[in-house]
Order: C-alpha cells, then sequence, then structure tokens
C-alpha cells in the first residue's frame, strides 16, 4: 500500500510533491509550512496559530478575504497550526487549479504587504474569542494547557499552548509578527503537495510559474529540547464541570521514533473501545468510571502518552489512579496478548486504507504525503509507516511501556467541580493556568 | 513556461468538469428490507448501513431519549454474544461502528476492510435484528446516559439546543434533543427498549445501504441470509403533531460567570418537501450558511463577537427549525442579537441579495459539488437523504442545476416567504446578570428566565 507521488525542488528551495488520482474532478492543494508554536519563545507565543488566521485576510495582489474567490470557485478551503507545523489547504475543482496555486503563492510571497494594524488587531480578537469557545467555556477545556505546562519545563517549547497564552496575544507586537512571518513562511521552508486530477508535469509546470519568482528566506535552524521528569508532579484544576476527571501523562519517544508505535498500539490496548482493557475494567465491570481514554500524542520533537477516565458519580480519582496503574503494570509485565496483537494490525491496516479515500482536507494523502515529507524528508514512507505497526511485538510493546510504570516518570492532573479541591488525588496542588 | 505570472487578477477557473454521479441499485428482500448499494471500489473498503425512519420523535411522551438509548443497546450483545465479545468481533475485521440518531431517523453504520464484508454484515444484523436487550447491560447502559447527561449541564451549547427545541415546540415529538433528559431517562426501563426496538426496527421500515467495493448482486445474497430472520411488522404510527408553542421573544438561562454567550434565535421553518427548498438552500448560504454570509462576514470578521456564526433550515419530515448558532463574547451579546435580528429583517427586502451574493453562493454549492463523493461514508450519508425523504434516483444530478437556476430575487422572496421576523424567539444562554442592562435595551420585553431544571 502506497501513495505514488512525483518529489521535485523549485531552486527557491520549495519541496513539490505530486499525485495523480482521477477518480474525482477535484484537485487537492496542500501546503506545509515548517513552523509551529515551538519555533516562538516565551513571552510571545501564539503567534504561528495567529498567521494561520491573517493568511486569509488578503495579500498584497488580491487584498480581501481568501474565502471568496476560493468558495465561490467550488473550494472547500481551512488550515491549521499544531506544534511544529503549519498547514493551509484547498480542494478545488481540476479546473480552479491555477486559482489556489495563484492565492496560496501570493500569500507566501506578498501577504506583509497587506498586513495592516487593523487586520491584526481584528483577527487577534477572533482568536482570543476561539480561545473562549474551545477552551475556556468548554468543561475540562483548560486540562491540556495545564498538562502541557506540566509535562514540559517553562524553556520547552511544547510547555506552551500553540493557541498562545493570552496576556501574549494582548501585547503582540505588529513589527515582530511580521519578523516572523519572515524567518518562517517561505520557499525554503515549506512543502507543497498537489493530489487528485492532474497531470504531474504539467501541474509541476505551473507550479514552477507560481511559486519560481518568490525568493527563499533563511534557513530555520531545527529546533531541539528533551523533557523527562525525576519527579512525579500531581496538580489539581477547579472548573465548571460536574464529575472529576483524572489524566494522567508521560513524556514518550518523538513521532516515528522507536516505540512510538508500540505505544500507539498500547494506548488502543488499554482504552480504545469497549474491548479495551480500561474500558472493560473501569467503565463495564468495577463501574467506576463514565468513560476512559488513552492517546500518544506524537510530535516531531517529543511525544506523551496520556490517559483520562472520569470518576462515576461517588466514586475517587483514587480509585481510578490505582486501577489505571495497576493496568498499565500489568501491560508491561505481561505484555499484550495474541489477539490484542492480530486486532492492532488489523485495525492498523483498516486506518490507514480508510484514510486513502480522500485527496485532500486534514489526513487526506497529499497532507500524509507532506507529513511524511517535512517531518522525515521521504514522502513515500506510506507503507513504511503501516510497517512499524504491522511489526511490532509482544515484547517491543513492553519494552515500550515499561518506562510508564515508575510513578517518578509522569503527571497526574486532577480536574474537579468548583470548590472541590478535595476531590483531586492526593498531595496535589493547585495548577495555575492563564 | 512564461517567466513572471500576471498578478494584477486571479486566474479565472475553466468550466467544472462533468462527473457522473454514483448510481445506486435497488432490491428488496421478501421480508420488505430495502437493499440498497453504490459500488465504489477506488479503496477495498466498504460501510454497511441499516436506516430506519424512525427517530427521537418517535419517542413516547415523557420518555425522552427513548430512542437514542434503544439505538445504544443494539451493539450490548446479541445471539449468545456479551457486549465486550461484539466488540471484540467488531475490532478483530478492523471495523469502525457508528450510530447516528435524529429526528426522523436512526442509522448504524459499520465501516471495514472490503475483504470483511460477509463478517461486518453479520454484525450488523446482529445489532439490527436481534440484540440481547438484557435487563444487566440495559442497567448499565442507562447509568452511562444519566452520568453523560449529567456532563452536558456544563456544555453551553448542548443546554441551548436542548432548551430551545422545548421554546420552540413545546410538547411536540420535536421539542426535544434526541439524547432527552435526566428526568425522562431516569423513568426509562429495558421493557420500553425492547417495545421500541420491537415496533421501530422492522425491515419494512428500514433500507440497508452498502457503498464501496462491493457488489450489488453479492450484497443481496448476503443480506437475504443474515437478515432472513428479521420479521416485518406493521409499520408503527406516525408521530403526531402538537399545538404550536408561542414562546416569548426573549428568553435566559443562566451560567454564571460564563466567557462567552450561546445564541440561538429562530422559529419553526419548513419540512424537506418545501417546494422552496432549493432556493432557501442557496439564501441561506447567503445569509449565515458559509464562512464567507452576511452574518459570519459580520460577526465574526467585522465585529470580532465570534469564532463563527451561522444560520440553518433543518428540513425535515414535518417543519423544523430556523435558526442562527452563534457563541459571542459576553459583553457583546446584546450587539450580537441586535445584529442577528438585523440580518434576518434586512435579507428579506431592505437589503435583498444581490446577484453577486447568490452567484457567490450557487458556485459555492455547485462547483464543487464532486468533492462530497470521495469517500464510501460520504456517499452512503448522502444516499440516506434519498431514502428518508423519498427523493428520486437522480437527485444528485439534478441538485446542481436545480439551484443553478434560482434568481437573487426568487433567492430573496423564497427568504421573505419563510424568515418571520415577528415570530422569531431569542435564547440566550450565558452570564444573564453581567448583561441584564443591555438586554433590557433590546425591547424584546421582559426576559423569561428559564431554569436548566425544566429541561
Amino acid at each position: 500500500m502506497n501513495i505514488p507521488f512525483v518529489k521535485r525542488a523549485l531552486d527557491n528551495g520549495l519541496e513539490v510533491l505530486l499525485h495523480e488520482d482521477h477518480d474525482c474532478p477535484i484537485v487537492a492543494v496542500n501546503i506545509w509550512y515548517h513552523v509551529g508554536s515551538k519555533n516562538e519563545r516565551p513571552g510571545h507565543t501564539g503567534f504561528a496559530h495567529l498567521f494561520e488566521h491573517l493568511m486569509f485576510e488578503g495579500s498584497e495582489h488580491y487584498d480581501r478575504d481568501y474565502f471568496h474567490p476560493l468558495q465561490g470557485a467550488g473550494a472547500a478551503l481551512n488550515g491549521s497550526t499544531n506544534a511544529d507545523r503549519t498547514n493551509y489547504w484547498e480542494v478545488v475543482p481540476t479546473a480552479a487549479l491555477e486559482l489556489a496555486l495563484w492565492m496560496e503563492s501570493d500569500r507566501m510571497g506578498y501577504l506583509l504587504p497587506a498586513l495592516t494594524p487593523a487586520k491584526f488587531s481584528n483577527q487577534r480578537d477572533v482568536v482570543l474569542n476561539e480561545r473562549r469557545q474551545n477552551y475556556e467555556n468548554r468543561p475540562y477545556g483548560l486540562a491540556s494547557m495545564a498538562m502541557l505546562a506540566a509535562l514540559f519545563p517553562p524553556d520547552h517549547p511544547y510547555h506552551w499552548p500553540t493557541i498562545g497564552e493570552t496576556a501574549d496575544l494582548r501585547v503582540a507586537d505588529l513589527d515582530e509578527v511580521q519578523a516572523f512571518f519572515r524567518r518562517y513562511y517561505h520557499p525554503a521552508n515549506a512543502s507543497l503537495a498537489l493530489a487528485g486530477d492532474i497531470d504531474a508535469e504539467e501541474a509541476l509546470a505551473l507550479v514552477g510559474a507560481y511559486f519560481g519568482e518568490i525568493p527563499p528566506g533563511p534557513p530555520v535552524a531545527p529546533v531541539r529540547a528533551e523533557a523527562s521528569r525525576s519527579r512525579e508532579a500531581r496538580l489539581s484544576l477547579e472548573d465548571r464541570v460536574e464529575l472529576p476527571r483524572l489524566y494522567l501523562a508521560w513524556p514518550t519517544p518523538p513521532m516515528f521514533a522507536p516505540g512510538d508505535a508500540e505505544l500507539d498500539l498500547a494506548a488502543d490496548v488499554l482504552a480504545n473501545g469497549r474491548a479495551s482493557r480500561l474500558h472493560r475494567r473501569l467503565v463495564y465491570d468495577e463501574r467506576i468510571a463514565t468513560d476512559v481514554s488513552a492517546a500518544q500524542s506524537s510530535r516531531e520533537i517529543g511525544s506523551f502518552l496520556q490517559i483520562a477516565a472520569t470518576a462515576a458519580p461517588g466514586r475517587t480519582l483514587a480509585e481510578l489512579e490505582r486501577a489505571i496503574a495497576e493496568e498499565v503494570a500489568r501491560l508491561a509485565e505481561s505484555g499484550p496478548t495474541d489477539e490484542e496483537i492480530d486486532r492492532g494490525r488489523v485495525q492498523a491496516e483498516a486506518h490507514f486504507t480508510f484514510r486513502l479515500q480522500t485527496v485532500g482536507g486534514f489526513g487526506g494523502k497529499s497532507d500524509q504525503l507532506n507529513a511524511y515529507n517535512v517531518f522525515l524528508g521521504d514522502p513515500g514512507f506510506f507503507d513504511e509507516d503501516l510497517g512499524r505497526y504491522q511489526r511490532a511485538t509482544k515484547r517491543s510493546l513492553q519494552d515500550a511501556v515499561a518506562p510508564l510504570v515508575d510513578p517518578a516518570r509522569r503527571v497526574a492532573l486532577s480536574v474537579v467541580p468548583q470548590g472541590r479541591l478535595d476531590l483531586a488525588v492526593p498531595d496535589s496542588t493547585p495548577a495555575v493556568v492563564s | 513556461m512564461s517567466a513572471r505570472v500576471d498578478r494584477s487578477r486571479l486566474p479565472a477557473p475553466g468550466a467544472v468538469k462533468p462527473f457522473a454521479f454514483p448510481a445506486v441499485d435497488k432490491s428488496a428482500l421478501p421480508n420488505g428490507l430495502r437493499v440498497w448499494s453504490v459500488r465504489h471500489a477506488a479503496v477495498p473498503v466498504v460501510s454497511l448501513m441499516v436506516l430506519v425512519g424512525r427517530g427521537a420523535a418517535d419517542d413516547p411522551p415523557g420518555r425522552d431519549g427513548l430512542a437514542a438509548l434503544t439505538a445504544d443497546m443494539l451493539d450490548e450483545g446479541s445471539r449468545g454474544r456479551s457486549a465486550i465479545e461484539v466488540h471484540e468481533a467488531l475490532a478483530r475485521i478492523g471495523g469502525h461502528l457508528e450510530t447516528d440518531i435524529g429526528p426522523d431517523g436512526t442509522a448504524l453504520t459499520v465501516s471495514t476492510l472490503s475483504r470483511f464484508l460477509g463478517r461486518a454484515l453479520d454484525l450488523l444484523a446482529d445489532m439490527v435484528a436481534r440484540p440481547s436487550l438484557t435487563e444487566g447491560d440495559f442497567a448499565r447502559v442507562r447509568q452511562l446516559r444519566l452520568h453523560r447527561l449529567r456532563q452536558l449541564r456544563d456544555v453551553p451549547g448542548a443546554v441551548a439546543e436542548r432548551a430551545f427545541a422545548r421554546l420552540l415546540y413545546g410538547d411536540d415529538p420535536y421539542g426535544h434533543t434526541p439524547v432527552g433528559s435526566e428526568r425522562t431517562v431516569e423513568r426509562i426501563e429495558s421493557d420500553d427498549v425492547r417495545r421500541f426496538h420491537a415496533a421501530m426496527f422492522e425491515p419494512s421500515s428500514a433500507v440497508l445501504l452498502a457503498v464501496g467495493d462491493c457488489e450489488h448482486d453479492a450484497i443481496v445474497r448476503l443480506a437475504g441470509e443474515t437478515f432472513a430472520g428479521w420479521t416485518a411488522a406493521a409499520p408503527a404510527p406516525a408521530p403526531v403533531a402538537a399545538p404550536p408553542a408561542a414562546p416569548a421573544r426573549l428568553n435566559v438561562l443562566a451560567r454564571p460567570g460564563a466567557p462567552q454567550s450561546e445564541l440561538r434565535i429562530g422559529h419553526i421553518g419548513v419540512a424537506r418537501n418545501t417546494p422552496d427548498y432549493h432556493a432557501l438552500v442557496a439564501a441561506n448560504m447567503v445569509l449565515g450558511g458559509q464562512f464567507v454570509s452576511r452574518l459570519n462576514l459580520n460577526l465574526r470578521q467585522d465585529k470580532g463577537y465570534t469564532y463563527g456564526a451561522r444560520t440553518r433550515f433543518d428540513f425535515r419530515r414535518r417543519p423544523g427549525p430556523f435558526a442562527v448558532q452563534v457563541g459571542v463574547h459576553t459583553a457583546a451579546t446584546a450587539h450580537a442579537v441586535s445584529e442577528c435580528l438585523r440580518e434576518i429583517r434586512e435579507i428579506r427586502g431592505p437589503r435583498p441579495i444581490a446577484r453577486d451574493e447568490l452567484a457567490l453562493a450557487v458556485a459555492a454549492l455547485t462547483e464543487g459539488y464532486a468533492r462530497n463523493f470521495e469517500t464510501a461514508e460520504q456517499i452512503a450519508r448522502a444516499a440516506t437523504e434519498i431514502a428518508l425523504y423519498d427523493l428520486p434516483d437522480d437527485y444528485f444530478a439534478q441538485f446542481p442545476p436545480a439551484v443553478e437556476r434560482i434568481t437573487a430575487d426568487e433567492a430573496t422572496s423564497a427568504a421573505a416567504r419563510h424568515l418571520h421576523p415577528d415570530r422569531l424567539t431569542t435564547l440566550v444562554v450565558g452570564d444573564v446578570e453581567a448583561i441584564r442592562a443591555d438586554l433590557a435595551g433590546l425591547d424584546l420585553g421582559e426576559p423569561v428566565v428559564l431554569s436548566p431544571e425544566a429541561f
């Protein structure tokens, strides 16, 4: 199984990936800039995400919002920012490919002349609203921020949330923000993938015409940082919630590193779906939790594995903590069963196969090609990536889980109803979240 | 290729390429189960769905949430397999189960690699036609539902949806959200679930839909075997409409300290079979149906009140709601309400839909239409519309030309016919105390104070 592609580089460093798929008369145009919140620094957070917004507000040669012409041509479009990278994409009817390339290249090469203080201020307000809607006005919404801040020390670039600290956003200075753009949003720091109803050579020529004139920017040095724990952090957070929830998380190996796939599989064994161990024990048998989840959050320079469980009314987070720790230890000690390994393999195959259905959007083929290219330099990694999962063994999974047994390496965060810090697990101190 | 590109204007997109919309092959089993399939074999996956035309509107009075609870019970074991064993069987085929419930229908979908089609179909038939529905499993599932409802007390959107449905519809079967309420779910018993299942999940009211790497004849044969024991029952009577509610113009539900107000503004709209369907879809796009809509550009881009605002006509078997849905910064609540009311008033005539506005909306709806038919699941979901509302087989192919025929005048007239400013009711879920004075300035009369326990 793979995604066939052609890879070229323009003189200005832009890497171009092309994949033909003529099933639907549409083309996905997907661009990754290798910049995320990890390229920011304390006191100046939220820039990458703010740019994601600003990139839709007009460029020098089209100084109106970008949704108009693209939606008017029948496109779906969006973008996203995370700690490691920013992506923008459109899925357009075949005949609108040039429009998409014109606009993507214009906002890469000619954004700053159109970036006015009014737009900046306006989008900052939108981002503050986004923060309210997705974090502050949502039960358990601030848990992720508290968790990141605890897992990664203050000078580690994963310490702050991608959306940024409110205080930083309020004092962000337009000049600084413009300097950030010049540093990171240019052809030598970008990867462009086209997937769909194209002829690869013709499409490449178009890309060359639209993007070739944009000069490269300064080379971007990779960000490096380490995170490890020597002592458990036990934190609590009050929130507008009815039921307390416990989050346990550990720093784990980076995306694609040895152990990463194993931990993804371990998370499934532990808490993905009704047949998983923690669901069975906590929700089905003992009924001490209303829900439980586990995920390996894979990131470029360091990941974390997080397990979360909500206590059933009248049950305690201490009970949940004990049960989860026991199951993690049991998995490390005896490993997964053969059945669990087999299921993991089939589920991985299914997951990879389903994603081949779509050329664009988040997780579509164009997005995947860019992910492999930006993180590994190898757009053809698809089959190898699936192979990481198929090759996992009982032993390799046990080895990956073993470091999670020692509580010194983890963060325990209790989110409790207002005024109920007594419901947090013992020895917790209040977390501070802006 | 010339060295420099012309950046003095945007390149004009060429004509949209013809696209053959997927054909739906149709058969029926002796027990009345319709079997439809769409071959879409680019990738070796298949989505199998059983859709029944029964949903939350079929909840008996006082048993809000029964349809949803029944749907949730279907994967809790069947034919000697426990709930865990059902999910293990699903996991062994890399299968993914989704249960969707709305007012007019319920759908169970299993998606899997196509080589496991037979096993997936058997599992789906087990769930739909012969679930165990035991007392013990029911007690656990109901308890989990009650826990979930308790948690939803703190989700402003969920609170707003539930309260708004009650405001618009009162005791009508559309007057609640599928999940129900703590009060009603507490009173549901396992016998209710068994009766509901027997009455509502019967083959002559159902469609089996298979989309993906599959063949129609094989699906019919396999379905004939695995659904053989599913016996037809007389279709249950349709839900009975209630007299319309008469809500106050302004209603508030307090969430002290909330950073945002969740707003719903609307009234009862139209049914799916309205002759104005395409005109309303187009008009709604202009008003609040996409990013570049009047309402979103106003509240998000121009004023920075929100992360996103939208409007929607919910076209159901009987008239569903028209509503504005938006979360706004608390301090901006009254202004936001005032702007929403203004936009609704103006699109009816004072500021009619302009030709370029309509062109943008129509293009957004039609030029990229093929995008909606990439994956097996997308196609399956689209086909459910045909099944639920008895649409013609060529519905997909006819949609773009039907929308393209709408003129700006027709879209404006449709908006004028179906948007009624004097019937709008506004619901504010937020820090009401903090904005009390501002809300008074809206001149919508004394606000009715709702208590969350009432829903």
